[in-house]
């Protein structure tokens, strides 16, 4: 199934390929989606385009917009981006072992770091192992780096787009992320966290019924709790 | 005065992040991922994705907010259940709904 790896070069032109594939696709649709939306919510282009650049963890970008459109706090937007990125933390300890980083100097790993994202992590995961080890951190930066600029491109085109096609398309557009984040959701096997979910699902619209900038922190933080605690009693 | 929290917002945004992205960095080979703390913290953030999806179909803040509520509740499990009857197909299930809001859309204007 792998083709075997002359060097470095091809090992990069390997990546950026695969970047461009299927991972890609679902990325770029999502940050079409995401351009769309920033286009929609009132704000400039340069806006999404800092956004993906500086953040690039899509959950916790839709946060930052959708807060920021109800007038939330900074304190609200900051707590509410922090919790629904904590996943990049097990990313970042399980990836790195195994990129043969060597000595390569800290602050590149910092810098590096950067790159994790949920799709660059699975997909450097699973293909990590089967490459020589002075070809995986040629391989995981260029496809992590392909899939970063291609979801600036397609952040603008989303703008883009939003603002020239008909009502039905850009709609389509903004509907796309909840209904893919609802998806990946409903595709989690593990019962507390499906728990956690469900909780969340609830409290979160109730919440905002009469806290609406806090609603998230607060439905997040509650949902998130009760799932710990149950899944404590029930095997401690 | 706009400009400048939206700067605010975008850096601390920016911040939130790449804390995560540096501590897993600087506790790689250390923390335990499946310890007690971190448990916690991934059940808040599953909590928080999802009152987040929620009330971005329930209570939508931007243009979405034009479309009835039934028909938003109604495209939406319409994905859920064409995810499920193509066994877990993602991609299928988010093409469904969105197109078939985006059908509604051209239905009515």
């Amino acid at each position: 199934m792998t083709t075997p790896v002359a060097g470095k070069m091809s090992v990069v032109t390997m990546a950026v390929r695969e970047g461009l594939g299927i991972p890609g696709m679902v990325m770029g649709a999502s940050f079409l989606g995401f351009g769309s939306m920033v286009h929609e919510s009132g704000f400039e282009l340069w806006v999404g385009l800092a956004s993906t650049f500086s953040g690039w963890a899509l959950p916790g970008q839709i946060a930052m917009v959708e807060l920021y459109g109800i007038g939330a706090s900074l304190t609200v937007i900051t707590l509410a981006v922090l919790f629904t990125n904590a996943r990049l933390l097990p990313l970042t300890v399980t990836l790195f072992p195994h990129l043969n980083l060597g000595t390569l100097p800290r602050w590149r790993v910092y810098l590096l770091s950067h790159l994790i994202a949920v799709t660059s992590w699975a997909v450097a995961m699973r293909r990590c192992p089967e490459l020589p080890d002075e070809h995986r951190l040629p391989f995981f930066t260029a496809f992590a780096a392909t899939l970063w600029t291609l979801s600036m491109a397609c952040t603008a085109a989303g703008y883009a787009l939003s603002g020239a096609v008909p009502a039905p398309v850009s709609l389509g557009l903004v509907f796309l992320n909840p209904v893919y984040f609802m998806l990946l959701l409903a595709a989690e096997r593990l019962r507390y966290r499906l728990l956690a979910i469900g909780a969340g699902a609830l409290l979160g619209p109730a919440i905002h019924l009469f806290a609406p900038d806090w609603s998230l922190v607060v439905g997040g933080f509650a949902a998130g709790t009760l799932a710990f605690a149950v899944e404590r009693w029930r095997r401690p | 005065m706009t400009e400048t929290k939206i700067l605010a917002a975008l850096a601390l945004a920016a911040g939130a992040t790449y804390v995560w992205r540096a501590a897993g960095v600087f506790a790689a080979g250390w923390i335990r991922v499946d310890g007690a703390v971190f448990s916690w913290i991934t059940y808040v953030a599953y909590g928080l994705l999802s009152a987040l999806v929620a009330r971005m179909i329930v209570m939508p803040v931007g243009s979405l907010h034009t479309i009835p509520l039934i028909v938003r509740l109604g495209c939406a499990a319409v994905a859920l259940a064409v995810f499920f009857l193509t066994r877990r197909n993602i991609a299928g299930g988010v093409a469904t709904g969105a197109g078939l809001l985006a059908f509604y859309v051209s239905l009515s204007s």
